[in-house]
């Protein structure tokens, strides 16, 4: 790195490590100076709509339902949507942001950089390193869509920059002095290593931090139900479908009901889910390994837990007596749950930590849920949302505002 | 209690497969019983399976433990001072290391195994060793490592004992050429690990041009293939340099866990990898750990009659392997000869995890 004139530029050489998707390369000093817009800019609302476009025309789009998604995301209809819960007219974007994707599900950084536009912000985004087909199409469709709105108002195409890079402190280093807001997708220890490079003082900070999600199922719904199928495979959209190793994904199966209730109504669930899993699913001698150590150091610990073993390595399931807070200790991808059965959510007080993010539920009621965290202060548990929705991706994600958290306000009061 | 006495009667590769089974059933079931009662965490694994161990017709039955589970427990059915020494190995991939917990008998055990599966193979009369490694490994006679283990289990088949590598790991030309000088036309035991033999010995031999004649030599080697399978050097070509660079042909490799010490699984001159009646192979299935066929590849465990002082008698490696055949190896050693294909690769998951922290 070089110093001049007080501005701190990243070397040629750093430069050379950066692989970029879109544009074919940048001046991150160049977006920093870009004026901030407003939140839900027009023209911002207008390239979202363009680029939503684009996927949804797209042939080879078609083939990736998570691009897709995104599309639909991104349509003007969807964004009006949003944009209602944001009334104030005084809230323009902070700057710079800085975002480094998790690097395991392709799709997330194109919600972390729409949320930050329409926040008002330019974002640099990191990708990951692994090279998604998926990004390779939002970048060229980025390129479709900067070219069609170039001669806009606002070039919002200088607003975005989609690159990776190795294990490169340098460059992590020279972005997080130059951003105004760092969002940080994956874990604690990712975050542990991020913060590494410092911030300005006045830059704030967003991070996923590792989290622990839980199911709640009623035990009389599950019994009445009869689309098991279509339960089943929500079910796995929540969980097999990210190797169940999403912060979102459900470790803890809450149910609720009689005993005998809660008996067949998990026999029913679990063989619903098992049926679906069969040709969809298959796991790896590593991750048998790791499941079945899993349980036996949960055991070794854990009083009374019993082990159900009759979907083999494709399904593991460790019977509670009681539920403890130690289970939050025992998680492991690839289809490891605990399940505990009780007539009432009572139970969850004595386990729930601020580390609890998503609750999905079915059988069960939302408000009752949600009054239930309330009323008795519960620390954790940011997100109660139907079983199959708990990846569905909306503007306030694991407590966070995005839209508030990536702008400000300008306070106007009083008059002379 | 366990006879070991009667237990360790029997020669190594004696009992074909209903005669072996039914050995191994009887001492094994009696471990898990020993276990179950001296180790809480192990009896709490058990009862989690639930598992009635008046049940079990065959140890194939007996509930495994995946081998890292010693690297984040303390697992040991003896009081804690009971213990002799602790065994720490590195082991499967990770910073943390297994922590085996040996008592005097446990100890004296594995020694007295290890004697009958090795002599199987070298006699049982004393040869001059060489040791392919540096004497610094047995620095710290407290806490062992699995080499200087490994080293220490070894030398009771050898006599005036010679350390071929310096501290500092270079070959010790000017004592090679001494010790050589010395037992001349005698024949000789060399013992050593697979990477560091590759790495520091035959290298160096290449190197200085430097060719002892070891015509007369029969190396024991073990440790694994990891490394060497990193740089695609197979067992043909680990031999072959052998040859090349001291003229020994008598090479035989040796599987093992440092979980199990004593029980080693030795090659034979067919290349083949045999357990002895005092311990065993299964290869399971990933799917659901059912048994695999002959000739089917899977996860291996390893079966053993010795740990008794901490619950590792049968343990779920993350290797994989295949059984080759039962009782009927040309080597005419008797139970199953198998191959090792290797460890198990890392799963690439989906979902927000953490891989981006391996170093940024």
């Amino acid at each position: 790195m070089q110093n001049s004139g007080g501005a701190v530029i990243l070397m040629q050489k750093e430069y050379d490590d950066i692989r970029f998707y879109y544009p074919e390369t940048c001046c991150f000093e160049e977006m920093a100076e870009l004026p901030a817009l407003d939140i839900f800019d027009e023209g911002v609302c207008s390239f979202l709509d363009k680029l939503s476009d684009l996927i949804r025309h797209d042939k080879e789009c078609r083939n990736y339902p998570d691009v897709l998604t995104f599309g639909f995301f991104c349509r003007r209809a969807h964004i009006e949507q949003l944009k209602k819960n944001y009334s104030e007219k005084n809230r323009l974007g902070r700057g710079l942001t800085f975002h480094i994707a998790p690097s395991n599900v392709a799709i997330n950084f194109a919600y972390s950089m729409a949320a930050a536009l329409l926040a008002g912000n330019p974002c640099a985004v990191r990708v990951s390193e692994k090279d998604f087909a998926q990004t390779h199409m939002i970048g060229r469709l980025l390129r479709e869509a900067s070219k069609e709105t170039k001669n806009q108002e606002r070039d919002i195409g200088r607003y975005i920059a989609l690159f990776t890079y190795g294990k490169k402190r340098e460059i992590t280093d020279h972005l997080s002095k130059l951003c105004a807001v760092r969002v940080i997708w994956g874990g604690d220890q990712t975050i542990g290593e991020i913060r590494k490079s410092p911030l300005r003082p006045r830059s704030s900070e967003i991070t996923f931090a590792d989290r622990y999600s839980l199911c709640v199922l009623g035990a009389r719904t599950v019994l009445a139900e009869k689309r098991m199928d279509r339960l089943a495979g929500d079910f796995y959209n929540d969980t097999y479908l990210f190797d169940q190793n999403a912060c979102s994904s459900p470790r803890l199966i809450y149910w609720i009901g009689e005993a005998d209730e809660i008996k067949a109504a998990k026999e029913r669930f679990w063989s619903a889910v098992s049926d679906f899993l069969k040709d969809k699913y298959q796991v790896g001698p590593k991750v048998a390994v790791d499941k079945l150590m899993t349980e036996y150091k949960a055991a070794a610990v854990i009083p009374g837990i019993k082990f159900e073993r009759k979907s083999a390595n494709l399904i593991n399931r460790m019977e509670l007596m009681e539920l403890v807070p130690e289970i939050a200790g025992f998680t492991c991808p690839g289809g490891s749950f605990f399940e505990y059965g009780d007539v009432n959510f009572n139970a969850l007080r004595s386990v729930v930590t601020e580390k609890f993010q998503t609750l999905s539920y079915y059988g069960a009621d939302k408000e009752e849920l949600i009054s239930f965290i309330k009323t008795n202060g519960i620390s954790g548990i940011d997100r109660v949302v139907p079983v199959g929705h708990t990846a569905d991706f909306s503007l306030i994600w694991d407590g966070y505002d995005l839209i508030r958290t990536m702008s400000r306000i300008v306070d106007g009061f009083g008059q002379y | 209690m366990i006879d070991y006495e009667k237990c360790l009667e029997n020669p190594p590769y004696s009992l074909g497969k209903e005669e072996k089974e039914a050995f191994l059933t009887k001492y094994l079931l009696e471990l898990t019983k020993h276990h179950k009662e001296s180790c809480r965490p192990y009896e709490k694994i058990l009862e989690a399976e639930n598992v009635n161990l008046n049940n079990v017709c065959s140890y194939e039955e007996l509930p495994f433990l995946p081998v890292r589970m010693f690297k984040d427990m303390e697992l040991r059915s003896i009081e804690e001072e009971e213990i002799k020494k602790t065994i720490t190995s590195s082991g499967t991939t990770g910073q943390q290391v297994s922590r085996i917990y040996l008592d005097q008998k446990t100890s004296m055990l594995q020694t007295k195994t290890l004697t009958k599966i090795v002599g199987d193979f070298l006699g049982n009369k004393r040869l001059p060793m060489l040791i392919l490694d540096s004497s610094a490994v047995l620095k710290d006679r407290k806490m062992f490592s699995a080499r200087g283990a490994g080293i220490l289990g070894f030398s009771i088949f050898g006599r005036d004992k010679m350390y071929a590598l310096n501290e500092n790991m270079e070959l010790d030309l000017e004592g090679l050429q001494m010790f050589l000088e010395k037992h001349k036309g005698e024949k000789i035991f060399l013992f050593g690990f697979t990477f560091m033999i590759w790495q520091y010995f035959c290298s160096e031999l290449e190197r200085t041009g430097f060719h002892p004649d070891l015509s007369k030599g029969v190396l024991i080697h073990g440790g694994g293939w990891k490394k060497l399978d990193s740089f695609h050097i197979s067992s043909k070509a680990f031999k072959e340099k052998l040859r090349q660079v001291c003229g020994i042909s008598e090479v035989y490799d040796y599987y093992g866990m440092a979980e199990q010490t004593g029980t080693i699984y030795m090659e034979c001159e067919y290349g083949h990898l045999h357990a002895s009646i005092f311990s065993d192979i299964l290869i399971r299935r990933p799917g659901d750990f059912s048994l695999a066929s002959i000739g089917e590849e899977g996860l291996i465990e390893t079966v053993s009659v010795l740990p008794w002082s901490y619950p590792g008698h049968l343990l779920l490696t993350e290797d994989e392997g295949v059984i080759l055949g039962e009782d009927d190896c040309p080597c005419k050693r008797k139970g199953k000869y198998f191959k090792v294909k290797g460890r198990i690769r890392n799963a690439e998951l989906r979902g927000c995890s953490d891989t981006y922290a391996e170093g940024i």
